[in-house]
């Protein structure tokens, strides 16, 4: 007990011992704010949840998603051995539910990953050396802004064939440029003050600069950002997947298995149903995780 | 975002004068952003994967009949000659034949698109209806529950797919209560009646004085329309109510309701008078996203719109139906932008 708060006197002391000790106390004294925000823990918790599921998918699905039983077909909600019934193929639907949840982290995970990356590149390198590299680098994100995101999703996946890796590319290419944007905003700022002139003054290189000094800067509002546009990613790769151009049968993709419960959705509701919610569950969880976020990390926006 | 642009430079100039150059740059920047469209679209449909003259010869055709073919559209020049003469093509409105109809595609949208425009502008008059004073009042009684309503709403919104709340309102509202029309845009009986004038059946309809015909494409329209409408409705309130806090927090305010001014004449005549021309970048905005969103909903309630259309052919390879869809909403997507940045450069004193 005494040492609890100790530890506690340690990460909230006003006179930081050390770069890390600063670090820790900084984080400490977010996550306490962020806790007091009660919507934003209950995202917190729905979406810790999600990753033990997925994790844990073979120990927590109590069937095969995979295992066909066509005599066992369009069991109701509740029915023995299947709680949440079966699909068309007579596969039990929580089972399917849980595996899938694997499918959705995997695609929000590599989006979150390529997208902002991606943006960060771009805006910081545009933002630094500006002059015409900032001309066409901006035109281009420009270009990608004023398009329709899924039209033109649709039109990649198109053109690229149907499949996970394909919709998560898609996807990205039409979710990354407003974080160039928001890189691009956060360097121009920061590329006029004083410790950057003194890094150049040391010799240091563009490169040296931008990877060092500037990304760090610009990491906290492209967290920001990413939470808020997890909700639009799992809608976006949920719609590709309802329209077949996503995941393909027999995975256990979310989108997709409302597709498949679309054709008995007036006799067998559940079925198209309780895919729906997890989608709705877990997109309205990445929304109130990152309102909660923007509270503490950028609270200069909030109450928006 | 535009709204965030407030130029100080030249402000000893005539206005008129600011503004036709800013039509001249505007139009300059909708040249550049279309030819982008139209080059990632070229790339998407030229240059990927899938062989165009394989589409159009069929895998069993011979060497000779492939390379005939081959030349026939060109591919045999440079890229960029190549390129060149796709914008031309699509200047003159000509996006190529559909392999699934057998016309031009440019015959097929303007068949299809006034029933997507149709839905997408029920849609947004929905949305702006009710969302315009829903965002007001949660802005002045903010922090009440009237707020918190709103703040739900608004974040359901944001966090329900598009194509599952559709299936469950039919679920719900057809097949269970029976309230509406099913899928399509009229009943069986109804269809091909009303001679086609503008597209939209709800307007054609009027024009023929087809009151049967009227009731029926409503009640099919009403839950699609609804369910566009409360999307923008969660995004038109939101922005609402975030452009009213920051007007009502001004000192203005202050100084009206000091003068003893009434509070309804504070909320109306003093604060969302100065919120208008930024509510209008916002609902032009969302009947852009509209007429995009449509794509889902159209394919849920069976809706012959260019979300379909562009699905449709998609699922069959057919690249330039494909291909010519997405130049047309990415064009009224574009120009959609371009009208509300105009009209707020026009409108708002403060960007000029």
């Amino acid at each position: 007990m005494a040492e609890a708060q100790n530890w506690r006197a340690w990460l909230l002391t006003d006179t930081p011992t050390s770069r890390r000790h600063a670090r820790l106390s900084a984080l400490y004294q977010g996550w306490l704010s962020f806790r007091g925000n009660t919507m934003a823990m209950v995202g917190f918790w729905i979406l810790i949840l999600l990753g033990v599921m997925a994790i844990a998918a073979p120990l927590l699905a109590p069937h095969d998603p995979f295992a066909q039983n066509l005599g066992n077909r369009l069991q109701p909600l509740g029915s023995e051995e299947h709680l949440l019934g079966t699909d068309s193929l007579g596969r039990d639907i929580l089972s399917r539910l849980i595996y899938g949840s694997r499918i959705t982290l995997y695609i929000v995970g590599l989006v979150a990953l390529i997208a902002p990356i991606t943006g960060l590149l771009v805006g910081t390198v545009a933002g630094y050396l500006g002059g015409w590299t900032d001309q066409v680098l901006m035109r281009i994100t420009d270009i990608f802004l004023a398009f329709p995101r899924l039209v033109l999703a649709l039109a990649f996946v198109a053109a690229l064939g149907a499949g996970i890796e394909n919709a998560v590319l898609a996807i990205s290419l039409t979710a990354w440029p407003p974080y160039a944007r928001i890189a691009r905003a956060e360097t121009l700022t920061i590329r006029s003050s004083d410790y950057i002139s003194a890094i150049q003054l040391q010799g240091a290189g563009a490169l040296r600069i931008i990877t060092k000094h500037i990304w760090p800067l610009c990491i906290s509002s492209l967290i920001v950002r990413v939470t808020l546009d997890m909700a639009g990613i799992i809608l976006a790769a949920a719609g590709l997947g309802f329209l077949g151009l996503g995941a393909q049968p027999p995975s256990p993709e979310w989108g997709a298995m409302i597709s498949e419960g679309r054709r008995f959705i007036l006799d067998h509701w559940w079925v198209a149903t309780v895919p729906g919610m997890a989608i709705f569950t877990v997109s309205l969880a990445f929304n109130l995780l990152g309102d909660g976020l923007r509270d503490v990390l950028d609270p200069k926006d909030s109450d928006k | 975002m535009a709204l965030a642009e407030h130029k100080t430079e030249g402000r000893h100039r005539a206005p008129l004068e600011l503004w036709i150059r800013a039509v001249f740059v505007t139009l300059g920047s909708v040249v550049v952003t279309m030819l982008g469209l139209m080059f990632l679209t070229f790339v998407i449909g030229r240059v990927m994967p899938i062989d165009p003259v394989l589409a159009i010869v069929g895998e069993q055709a011979s060497k000779s009949t492939y390379d005939a073919a081959y030349e026939q559209l060109g591919l045999d020049r440079p890229i960029i000659v190549q390129f060149g003469l796709y914008v031309w093509d699509v200047i003159n409105g000509d996006f190529g034949k559909s392999l699934l109809t057998a016309r031009p595609v440019a015959e097929d949208i303007k068949r299809v698109f006034p029933a997507t425009l149709e839905l997408a502008t029920l849609g947004v008059i929905a949305g702006i209806v009710l969302g315009v004073p829903l965002g007001v009042v949660a802005a002045v009684k903010r922090g009440t529950w009237i707020d918190q309503v709103a703040r739900v709403i608004a974040l359901v919104g944001y966090s329900m797919p598009i194509f599952w709340l559709g299936l469950m309102g039919l679920l719900v509202f057809y097949g269970i209560l029976g309230w509406v029309g099913g899928p399509g845009r009229v009943g069986i009986f109804y269809v091909d009646i009303v001679p086609p004038v503008t597209g939209m059946i709800l307007v054609d309809s009027i024009l023929d004085r087809n009151w049967d015909v009227f009731k029926d494409a409503l009640s099919h329209i009403v839950l699609p329309a609804s369910l566009l409408g409360y999307y923008s409705l969660a995004y038109i309130s939101r922005m609402t109510r975030s452009f009213m806090l920051e007007q009502l927090s001004a000192e203005y305010i202050t100084t009206a309701r000091v003068k003893g001014m009434s509070e309804s004449a504070v909320i109306w005549r003093h604060a969302f008078k100065n919120i208008r021309v930024q509510l209008i970048t916002v609902i032009a905005l969302s009947y852009a996203t509209l007429l995009e969103g449509s794509v889902l909903t159209e394919i849920i309630f069976s809706w012959p719109g260019i979300g379909s259309y562009i699905t449709t052919a998609l699922l069959s390879a057919d690249m330039n139906a494909v291909m010519g869809g997405t130049v047309v909403v990415g064009l009224v997507f574009i120009l959609l932008n371009i009208f509300s940045d105009l009209l707020y450069k026009f409108f708002d004193p403060r960007a000029k």
